[in-house]
């Protein structure tokens, strides 16, 4: 962690209550998803905190950058920016703000041409997500839910992002399922992969077709089409990011959740009480990052024993017992 | 192999097929007329998003169809408002109504269902947890639909009267123009048809989802475009190049999910390849309508 020179804390203009500015990624609220999740959080920091909140959801294109600096200009004390494509505009406008705040949800790291990871500017936190662990809880349960001993998964775009929720979910079936059939697609190489649902559900037909009982998804709207398939068939699937079981009610066997709201909370009140610092934040297991959903809703899904099982396991990487990879071997 | 001679895989090339090939045939009566037509994929979007709001408000998907249909002809009323009335250029205002109605989906769906993700759930063609297969398939009233407008599409370009005259005003509209033809009227009733078409393939890609999703057509439009080209403006051939485009999407995901080892990124270029190469190998032979893109 960096210490802040200078004898005023971070992020707190004298004088004034400290406000909280937060920017959406495209899409904005209403995506059901982690967009949404950072408006809960936003609107908990107004609730509970009651620091003065205000957030702009920019259109496509490059205003980002532009709504960042906005609100650092306005004197927010924390701007917060939604997604791994604000990484250089939070990394532009901290430059130029030096004494407010900013946090970047799914901050990209960039690395040096020594190979070694470049830190963000000392006023950023880099908010990153171990999506492998929640992932290797999913698969878990897959593996212990599975009646075909096959179970699948549906990626957007391919890239090593969204290999690391197959890395962990693949570790998390092996151990709970070793001889279980994996099959795992991806719906495109380009950001659309991630808004279309019609691939989505012809994958998903596919994989049910094929056997596979059980589909986790990260793919964004193009998993919508993976529920319809579920819901065609009568199968199951695994939702992601946000609990997404209204999305199709008695087919989602739980989702991988990340705990957005609660990062942008918890960097909310450190501005508010004052010892905010910069630096790189691994949100996984054990900082309640990431998680698995089990309610009263998906309870009648869940196979006996399993809520148990796949605790025990939460428990394990949390101590560090068990390593869950976040690349993918080559496909045996 | 045997993956690929399964019915399972036949249904899949022809569930993915559909919403090309009706957007492909709705360009061929747009570009036969004289009109380029690259607002496919505005169609498209409009038609989905017509079909899931007039489903939603009516609770018929009977209604969502001809809602769908209508959202395509918003978009084709404003291309051939644009370019064959104030002969603007074609490409400029197709590209100019794709990101519109991309917008004004997306500005919708925000009004409506206060979400910019998905719509809410809407009725379609089948009940839910239906049969996924072949009797799901041919009882499906946009499938039959599609099948129907597929056979009817090359009897109405090449044996009417309307037709001749259509080909007539995107070949020679002076000619057209000089036995008493109006080619405004008739590129206009290519452009309206297409948004006919278009429109329907909207409606088979929001229906099958029971709901809207934010930028759906994911850039079917345009392979339909190519297609068409591919099929040398003709109906069949259009058709013939989006089954060839379904046939190498639906290998694609069955090599995928069959853990080849071969790279996602090598796959997923198979069906962009084929039908390059394809444009590539027919184009020698293939020719444009002559007055395509010009004002008469």
């Amino acid at each position: 962690m960096l210490a802040w020179p200078g004898g005023r804390s971070l992020g707190q203009a004298p004088g004034s209550a400290p406000r909280v500015g937060l920017v959406f990624d495209v899409g904005g609220r209403g995506d059901k998803s982690f967009n949404d999740a950072a408006f809960r959080g936003l609107m908990r920091v107004r609730d509970e905190l009651h620091m003065p909140v205000e957030y702009i959801e920019p259109g496509e294109g490059a205003d980002r950058e532009s709504a960042l600096r906005m609100l650092a200009a306005e004197g927010f004390s924390l701007v917060v920016g939604v997604g791994f494509i604000f990484t250089d505009d939070v990394n532009n406008v901290a430059v130029d703000y030096p004494h407010t705040a900013f946090a970047c949800v799914d901050y990209a790291l960039q690395t040096g041409p020594d190979g070694a990871v470049v830190p963000p500017p000392a006023n950023v936190v880099a908010l990153k997500f171990r999506e492998e662990e929640g992932s290797y809880l999913v698969g878990a349960l897959a593996g212990l839910s599975t009646k075909t001993h096959a179970v699948g998964f549906v990626g957007g775009m391919d890239i090593p992002l969204i290999r690391k929720f197959e890395a962990g979910y693949r570790a998390g079936v092996a151990r709970t399922c070793p001889d279980c059939r994996m099959t795992a697609q991806y719906a495109g190489v380009t950001g659309a992969a991630f808004k279309d649902p019609g691939k989505g559900k012809e994958l998903g037909l596919g994989q049910y077709g094929s056997g596979v009982d059980i589909i986790f998804h990260a793919s964004g709207s193009t998993g919508l089409g993976v529920f319809e398939a579920a819901r065609e068939t009568g199968h199951l699937a695994i939702g992601v990011d946000s609990d997404q079981y209204d999305e199709a009610p008695g087919h989602i066997l739980t989702s991988m959740v990340k705990g957005v709201d609660v990062s942008v909370y918890d960097v909310a009140k450190e501005v508010l009480d004052g010892h905010f610092s910069g630096g790189i934040r691994s949100l996984g297991l054990a900082e309640d990052g990431v998680a698995w959903v089990h309610d009263e809703h998906n309870a009648a899904l869940l196979p006996t024993g399993a809520v148990a099982q796949v605790d025990a396991l939460a428990e394990a990487i949390k101590r560090g017992e068990v390593t869950v990879p976040t690349t993918v071997e080559v496909p045996k | 192999m045997s993956a690929f001679l399964s019915g399972v895989f036949l249904l899949q090339l022809l569930r993915i097929a559909v919403p090309y090939v009706l957007a492909a045939l709705g360009g061929t009566f747009s570009e036969r007329g004289g009109v380029i037509n690259i607002a496919l994929e505005g169609m498209l979007l409009a038609g989905a998003f017509g079909y899931v709001l007039a489903a939603h408000a009516s609770g018929s998907a009977w209604v969502g169809l001809l809602g769908g249909v209508l959202g395509g002809e918003v978009v084709a009323i404003g291309l051939a408002a644009a370019v064959v009335r104030l002969r603007a250029d074609a490409i400029v205002v197709g590209v100019g109504l794709n990101l519109l109605a991309l917008a004004v989906t997306r500005f919708l769906l925000k009004l409506v269902w206060d979400s910019s993700s998905n719509s809410d759930r809407v009725p379609a063609f089948d009940a839910d947890n239906s049969a996924v297969g072949l009797v799901a398939l041919v009882t499906n009233p946009v499938f039959l639909l599609t099948v129907t407008l597929l056979a009817l599409s090359p009897v109405l370009l090449n044996r009417t009267r309307f037709g001749l005259r259509l080909r007539a005003c995107g070949e020679h509209p002076e000619a057209a123009t000089s036995v008493g033809i109006s080619v405004t009227t008739y590129r206009t009733a290519g452009v309206l048809l297409s948004g006919m078409f278009a429109g329907l393939g909207g409606v088979w890609l929001a229906a099958s989802q029971h709901q809207f999703t934010d930028g759906m057509s994911a850039g079917r439009g345009y392979i339909a475009l190519a297609a068409m080209i591919t099929g040398r403006w003709s109906p069949l051939g259009a058709a013939a190049a989006c089954l060839l485009f379904a046939t190498a999407e639906a290998v694609q995901m069955t090599l995928q999910g069959q853990g080849t080892g071969i790279p996602t990124q090598f796959l997923q270029m198979l069906p962009h390849v084929v039908t390059l190469v394809t444009l590539v190998g027919f184009i020698g032979r293939s020719r444009a309508p002559r007055a395509l893109g010009k004002a008469r």
